[in-house]
């Protein structure tokens, strides 16, 4: 705990090694464990909900319908009949990203989504396979992509940087949108909680002063469980939009 | 349902206010889903800020980190590194202006 009276917002996102003796020999984080229980969830998930196979569903059923379909409107919607193709990975990239955030919100858990590291290289996945995409599909076709059609020759030494540098900021702002959201979060959370504890700490009138911070925490759970499902279907519909740009070009 | 029905099979349009106040006192219809909230079409002033820092900020870091690392390959410290800023800077500018401009006449 830091010094008497200030707030320490950011040591919740320390890592620290899981699994005891056996997590700190090959440094198993307790980001790694929240990933694992996020995967085995949404596998379980899948396979209990649609176990049944009934034609009306129950509540599992319904829910991994939802999901499923959900997804897969998205996908044929924004990148038309192809999409198909990519809807088992924009799945299981939005799936991930809602069971991170969601996980995160329960006590005592850990939202690996809050770290740079995670959401950077699902980003980079992205945009790595959207680029193989574009190049497998339309060949070095793909490279008239960065100087658009009809555009004076002579702004070529400047068009072109700014697209590429432009194509290359896609990763970027996906990954900080996510993390940032994530984040920003957290430390509200942490905030409000300590000052909680502050009001109680002064006594007397002070505990009445708790209600205000602890009525906003209530609040921003809701708020936050909004933010989860809004940014992890940000992150997929960009997804699948620059897919679209990858299979479409232009 | 059937007592519903007129003899011409459609509805009895004073069954269906009936029903309709009955459902709308137990409260049984769905309130009109606000679309607000997950509808790219429509999203709040609140997220397409934000959304044109990020877009602004990720263009402007990808250009210094490039201008930066052309200048450590090359040894041309610092002119590579003025350039793209000023490059990631109307990148940047691009990004939002496909973010916020008119459609494509194409689409």
């Amino acid at each position: 705990m830091a010094a008497e009276g200030s707030i320490d917002a950011l040591g919740q996102f320390k890592l620290e090694t899981s699994l005891g003796a056996l997590g700190a020999s090959v440094n198993f984080t307790q980001s790694n464990l929240m990933m694992l229980i996020a995967a085995t969830l949404i596998i379980s998930l899948l396979y209990f909900g649609m176990r049944p196979k009934a034609i009306v569903p129950g509540r599992l059923q319904a829910l991994a319908e939802l999901a499923y379909d959900g997804i897969h409107s998205m996908c044929v919607d924004q990148i038309g009949d192809e999409g198909k193709k990519f809807f088992p990975f924009v799945f299981t990239l939005f799936m991930f990203i809602l069971l991170g955030n969601l996980l995160g919100l329960l006590p005592f858990s850990f939202t690996y989504t809050s770290h740079i590291a995670v959401t950077a290289a699902l980003a980079i996945t992205v945009i790595v396979l959207v680029t193989i995409v574009a190049l497998a599909i339309h060949g070095m076709h793909f490279f008239t992509y960065f100087f658009p059609p009809g555009a004076p020759k002579l702004l070529a030494p400047i068009i072109i940087p700014v697209e590429i540098i432009s194509y290359l900021s896609r990763p970027v702002s996906l990954s900080i949108r996510l993390f940032a959201n994530m984040v920003a979060g957290h430390v509200m959370f942490e905030v409000f909680a300590s000052f909680i504890l502050m009001m109680a700490a002064a006594g007397g009138i002070g505990y009445l002063g708790t209600v205000g911070p602890l009525a906003l925490n209530v609040i921003l759970v809701g708020f936050e469980l909004l933010v989860a499902f809004l940014q992890a279907y940000v992150f997929s519909i960009l997804t699948c939009i620059y897919l679209h740009d990858a299979v479409h070009l232009h | 349902m059937s007592d519903g029905k007129n003899s011409s099979g459609k509805p009895d349009p004073s069954f269906e206010a009936r029903l309709a106040s009955a459902r709308a006192k137990q409260g049984l219809d769905p309130k009109p889903v606000d679309q607000s909230a997950g509808d790219m079409k429509g999203p709040s002033p609140m997220g397409v800020g934000l959304r044109v820092g990020v877009e602004l900020l990720s263009a402007l870091i990808v250009g210094a980190s490039l201008g930066y690392w052309l200048d450590r390959w090359l040894h041309t410290s610092p002119f590579l590194l003025i350039v793209f800023v000023l490059l990631g800077g109307a990148g940047g500018i691009a990004n939002v202006w496909r973010l916020l401009g008119p459609a494509k006449p194409g689409k």
